[in-house]
């Protein structure tokens, strides 16, 4: 059999670890600002790019997609090639793919502290960063399946399947997700509205967490758990068996993060059952990864890096087993809302794929640069620190959330709410500070960690192109020892197809039903288009991310309904595009924020909240006061309104600035009279209406029967 | 382009419940099958793929 010499690519596996480094840094940096802005309002600095609203998307952002984003690469790269025994497919597109993903993160970065934002969590880049991100996706696609054709080993060892998954998943859901109309050359509206809007959403945003960090962290985690411990994997079977049912279950479901909403029943019962079903997979990895170490568990007493992967795969087990549980109604009644959610994902992002990144770079750094880890010693101190913060990170904040939700739902013995809002808020602040504390600690172990990989590069030389050789690989012959499984283990088109055909089969049975059953989406007779002051109004309120802190959904609670009005109803959001439901409640829900406060109390709240209310941990936004509203756009905005289905008469679009005049002029009347005086093109006053109009249609149709014909 | 209620309703929707039932089921029973009764050396081989480079 002829030998074929060859090299691995290990430059391109070197530019992924650095940006790995640097932009886990900055993500973290920006998290600990925001964690520090909750209880130190003045740490908003008083401009709009640097509030907490347009920080805390680049902060979840940077952490996903550059850090982890990265971090995926730098794995795929690295194992790929060596589990293929080939160089990957083509070098420039390497370059492209590497290139072209850093720029879309800078552009990201740049959008989202400017404002540009689409509102939805975990998919905020707008419409141009979307289709960026579509085409740098692909060049990532034929680089990878380039790679796995002109392989020289036939088998496709399971990491390469999760990469797959991965790979087909991903642009799945991100063009699904991403559907949008622009209506100028940086905005542009979702496509769906309200109850939809909020089940692909989700369904994308769930699945973010499944297909982003998890499977292609499994992938990483096959590879180089064997690597690091020096022994195979405990059990293949096991790994096949959890592979499948993993991508299945998992895509179906993204409904648990809808529960009590205005989403129909059998949706969020369909997304609870599948949760808890995602129990087995999800620890078939975990057990998987930790059995691997059996009777080799010395080696985690002397090696850093077994210890990050150690600790890794148990925070996947942790959260993946607490994942299920929120997904029970009874549970997630008092968790959604809370800093829980923030406690049970910073256990991943901190445990899972913070650990499983930092053991791969300390396992990577040293090979590709041909040398020795400048210190053992202080990778275990960094390890150390690690566990510290993350513990000091979580535990408070499950506290504060369990805490928090109790005393939302306390009564008195007259029957009335115990606790205003805010005294739920200030009674937590030192869980607040102590979760920075935690930050804190894991970003110095980061730091560590950049001075150790610093001195083990300058320690060694970058083997650019590491030389290899492999037998080219031989036609498999069909020999009567054929397997099926061995068939699809071979071919990697199949492969693709076969995964694409579970997930996307999840997707669409959860999707189509609500898209095209109208009884699942009761109309209102009295929810009318928003005006287009209101419409203007609503895309501040999306630019400055207040979703981010405040919900827009009174699930049915004797508690809030006592708090904050009647519960929500899904044919409330029919022209809500996108739907502002939120997911966290720093401040109080805003669903019915409508008419509860004069106009006054908002003019003032939004220039100073503590003047308000006290002890209030909002920021202030002055700029609105300044800014005037973009009235060459609005009739822009209502002719996508338009196209997508909201009523507006034809030809409104031409005299909807004269519309949006008059109701400005009349608010700011109405501020006059309270010796306020502003612009009526003023920018608050846009708001002022929106948050005046918002939940208020159905409470002047109180009588009126809800049609669902 | 709207995305509101393109049907009043839509006939058979259990197809799709069934259908994706279906494939995850016999696919799950299919490779269950296979893992059971898969050759060791085969699984043994594939297994040290991350070792062997």
């Amino acid at each position: 059999m002829q030998v074929e010499k060859f090299f691995y690519d290990n430059k391109s596996v070197k530019l992924f670890a650095y940006a790995t480094i640097l932009w886990g840094v900055v993500g973290m940096l920006a998290g600990l600002l925001i964690s520090v802005q909750i209880y130190l309002p003045a740490a908003n600095f008083g401009l709009p790019f640097t509030t907490f609203g347009r920080v805390r998307p680049v902060h979840t952002n940077a952490v996903i997609f550059a850090f982890v984003g990265n971090g995926i690469f730098m794995g795929v790269y690295y194992s790929l090639q060596r589990l293929c025994k080939a160089r990957m497919f083509n070098d420039t597109l390497s370059k492209i793919h590497f290139w072209g993903w850093q720029l879309i993160i800078v552009l990201a970065a740049i959008t989202l502290l400017a404002g540009y934002t689409t509102g939805k969590e975990y998919a905020e880049l707008e419409w141009p960063i979307d289709i960026l991100i579509t085409l740098i996706w692909v060049v990532f696609g034929i680089n990878m399946f380039g790679t796995i054709l002109k392989r020289r080993e036939s088998h496709l060892y399971v990491a390469i399947w999760f990469f797959i998954a991965t790979w087909i998943t991903v642009a799945m859901l991100h063009i699904v997700n991403s559907f949008e109309l622009p209506f100028s050359w940086m905005k542009s509206y979702s496509f769906y509205a309200g109850v939809q809007d909020a089940l692909v959403q989700w369904w994308y945003g769930h699945n973010a967490v499944a297909f982003f960090l998890t499977t292609p962290y499994l992938g990483v985690m096959y590879y180089f758990l064997p690597k690091a411990a020096n022994r195979p994997v405990y059990s293949y079977r096991l790994s096949i068996i959890h592979f499948w049912a993993l991508i299945f279950l998992y895509i179906w479901a993204g409904p648990h993060h809808l529960l009590y909403t205005a989403l129909p029943d059998w949706a969020q019962s369909l997304g609870t059952v599948f949760s808890i079903m995602l129990i087995a997979p999800s620890w078939g990895g975990m057990l998987n990864g930790l059995f691997t170490l059996r009777g080799a568990w010395d080696k985690v007493r002397e090696d850093p890096i077994l210890k990050f992967m150690v600790v890794a795969i148990t925070c996947y087990g942790m959260s993946t087993f607490e994942g299920p549980m929120l997904s029970l109604k009874s549970v997630n009644a008092i968790t959604h809302f809370t800093d829980w959610t923030i406690a049970h994902v910073h256990v991943g992002a901190l445990g899972w794929n913070g650990f499983l990144t930092i053991g791969i770079l300390y396992w990577i750094i040293p090979r590709i640069f041909n040398t020795q880890l400048y210190s053992k010693k202080l990778a275990t101190t960094h390890f150390w620190i690690g566990t510290i913060g993350i513990v000091l990170y979580a535990i408070p904040m499950y506290w504060a959330g369990f805490e928090q939700a109790l005393m939302w739902k306390q009564f008195t013995a007259e029957g009335t709410l115990k606790f205003q809002f805010l005294e739920t808020v200030t009674h937590i602040i030192p869980m607040y500070v102590t979760r920075s504390l935690g930050g804190l600690l894991y970003l110095s172990g980061v730091l560590l960690m950049v001075y150790n990989l610093i001195k083990t590069i300058k320690s060694g030389a970058l083997i650019a192109n590491e030389a290899a050789e492999a037998p080219a690989l031989v036609k498999s012959t069909g020999h009567a020892k054929q397997y099926w499984h061995r068939w699809i283990e071979e071919r990697p088109i199949q492969m693709l197809v076969f995964s694409l055909v579970l997930v996307a089969a999840g997707g669409i049975i959860e999707m189509v039903p609500t898209f095209l059953i109208k009884s699942n989406i009761p109309t209102i007779a009295a929810v009318k288009p928003y005006s287009p002051l209101e419409l203007q109004g609503r895309d501040i309120y999306i630019r400055e991310g207040c979703y981010l802190c405040h919900s827009q959904m009174v699930r049915p609670f004797r508690d809030e309904v006592a708090r904050y009005g009647e519960y929500s109803k899904a044919g409330e959001f029919v022209y809500d595009h996108p739907f502002q439901w939120g997911s966290k409640r720093t401040g109080p829900d805003l669903a019915r924020i409508g008419g509860k406060y004069p106009d006054s109390w908002h003019y003032n709240h939004m220039l100073e909240p503590q003047s308000m209310s006290p002890g209030s941990i909002m920021p202030s936004y002055t700029w609105l006061f300044e800014n005037k509203i973009d009235t060459a756009i609005t009739p822009a905005k209502i002719r996508a309104m338009q196209t997508l289905g909201v009523p507006y008469a034809t030809g409104f679009d031409l005299i909807a600035n004269t519309n949006l005049m008059a109701q400005a002029y009349k608010i700011q009347a109405g501020l006059k009279l309270a010796k306020l005086d502003v612009a009526a093109d003023a920018e608050i006053i846009a708001l002022i209406a929106y948050l005046q109009r918002v939940g208020t249609d159905i409470k002047g149709a109180k009588s009126l029967p809800v049609t669902t014909k | 382009m709207k995305f509101i209620n393109y049907l009043e309703k839509i006939t058979g929707v259990d197809v799709f419940a069934l259908t994706s039932l279906t494939i995850f089921f016999s696919f799950f029973v299919l490779m269950a099958i296979w893992v059971a009764t898969a050759d060791k050396r085969i699984m043994d081989e594939i297994n040290q793929l991350p070792l062997d480079n």
